[in-house]
């Protein structure tokens, strides 16, 4: 269950991740040339997996229960953020993740910005490309990571991102625009949910209290977080019933 | 000197976000279960509880202050 529950989690999230990324890469792509943007994608994967690699093995020397007190805390303060914002967004007090809008923003900016060269690079794709894929790797390098150590198997939640990455690429090479279709807000809301989980029960674990029965208790907890979200949108929405949409 | 506080705000608001109430009141659940688990107490439950207190108030707080 956990290990099936560790590779789903580190999928859901680093989906969700390419996803915003690819929108990203695209509106480079297709505005300022794909050299220039596909060398940022590659100074960006490049320094990615430095940090991963610095800062995994490092992890590994930390002993296990400090190890989870941290990552869950963690863990814990970062899927509150998703959990919350995808239940501002199901119950109409925030507006609606917009991949398209989001694509047509970055196309806009990327069409209007001034042509620089450097090192032979359209320097604005360039870092327009850098920056989405580090900034949106970063989440998706964090996941990995803490996810992986905290439960022993970072081969386990980077077998999650690496899938995540590949069907992303794919359909994105396939389609050619942006995933407008992948239900991103759901996926939001599941991976909330799913990060909020793993850091109750780490950061219990990490705090020294013990589950009743073990593992077997994280579905437990997984079923307790999920009817406090439903709850929490049903609530939202009885006080404010229409839906915010853009 | 700009930069180091660019780096600063990009980690605050990765880890902590925009509500700084909520990660505080898990860091102080945290320590409470940590408390409780070194009286010898059954405190498993206390962090599901704080969670449910703690998103219930960032909720309502984020629906007041938007309604």
């Amino acid at each position: 269950m956990t290990a099936g529950f560790l590779i789903a989690s580190a999928f859901l999230a680093s989906a969700v991740e390419f996803v915003e990324a690819l929108t990203i890469v695209l509106a480079a792509g297709v505005t300022r040339g794909w050299r220039s943007a596909l060398v940022g994608v590659g100074a960006a994967t490049a320094a990615l997996a430095v940090m991963v690699a610095a800062l995994g093995p490092a992890l590994t020397l930390v002993p296990i229960s400090a190890l989870r007190l941290v990552v869950g805390a963690l863990l814990l303060a970062f899927g509150l953020q998703w959990l919350r914002k995808a239940i501002l967004r199901a119950s109409g007090y925030k507006p609606i993740h917009d991949e398209a809008a989001i694509f047509a923003r970055e196309i806009a900016g990327a069409r209007t910005a001034q042509a620089e060269q450097r090192v032979g690079l359209d320097w604005y794709g360039f870092t327009l490309a850098f920056k989405g894929v580090l900034l949106e790797g970063l989440e998706v390098a964090f996941i990995v990571v803490t996810f992986g150590s905290a439960q022993g198997r970072i081969d386990l939640a980077a077998l999650g991102a690496g899938g995540a990455l590949v069907l992303v690429v794919i359909v994105g090479v396939l389609v050619r625009a942006p995933l407008a279709r992948v239900p991103e807000n759901t996926l939001k809301f599941t991976v909330g949910v799913m990060l909020t989980t793993f850091g109750i029960f780490w950061a219990t674990e990490g705090a020294g209290a013990h589950w009743p029965g073990d593992d077997a208790s994280l579905p437990v907890v997984l079923a307790f977080v999920i009817a406090l979200s439903t709850a929490s949108v049903a609530t939202l929405r009885r006080r404010r019933p229409t839906m915010v949409a853009a | 000197m700009s930069r180091v506080r660019a780096f600063g705000r990009f980690w605050w608001s990765f880890v902590v976000g925009d509500d700084w109430r909520a990660a505080l009141g898990i860091v102080v659940a945290i320590g409470i279960t940590a408390a409780l688990a070194a009286e010898k107490v059954a405190a498993w439950w206390f962090l599901p509880t704080a969670v449910a207190v703690v998103l219930a108030h960032s909720l309502y707080r984020e629906a007041r202050n938007s309604g």
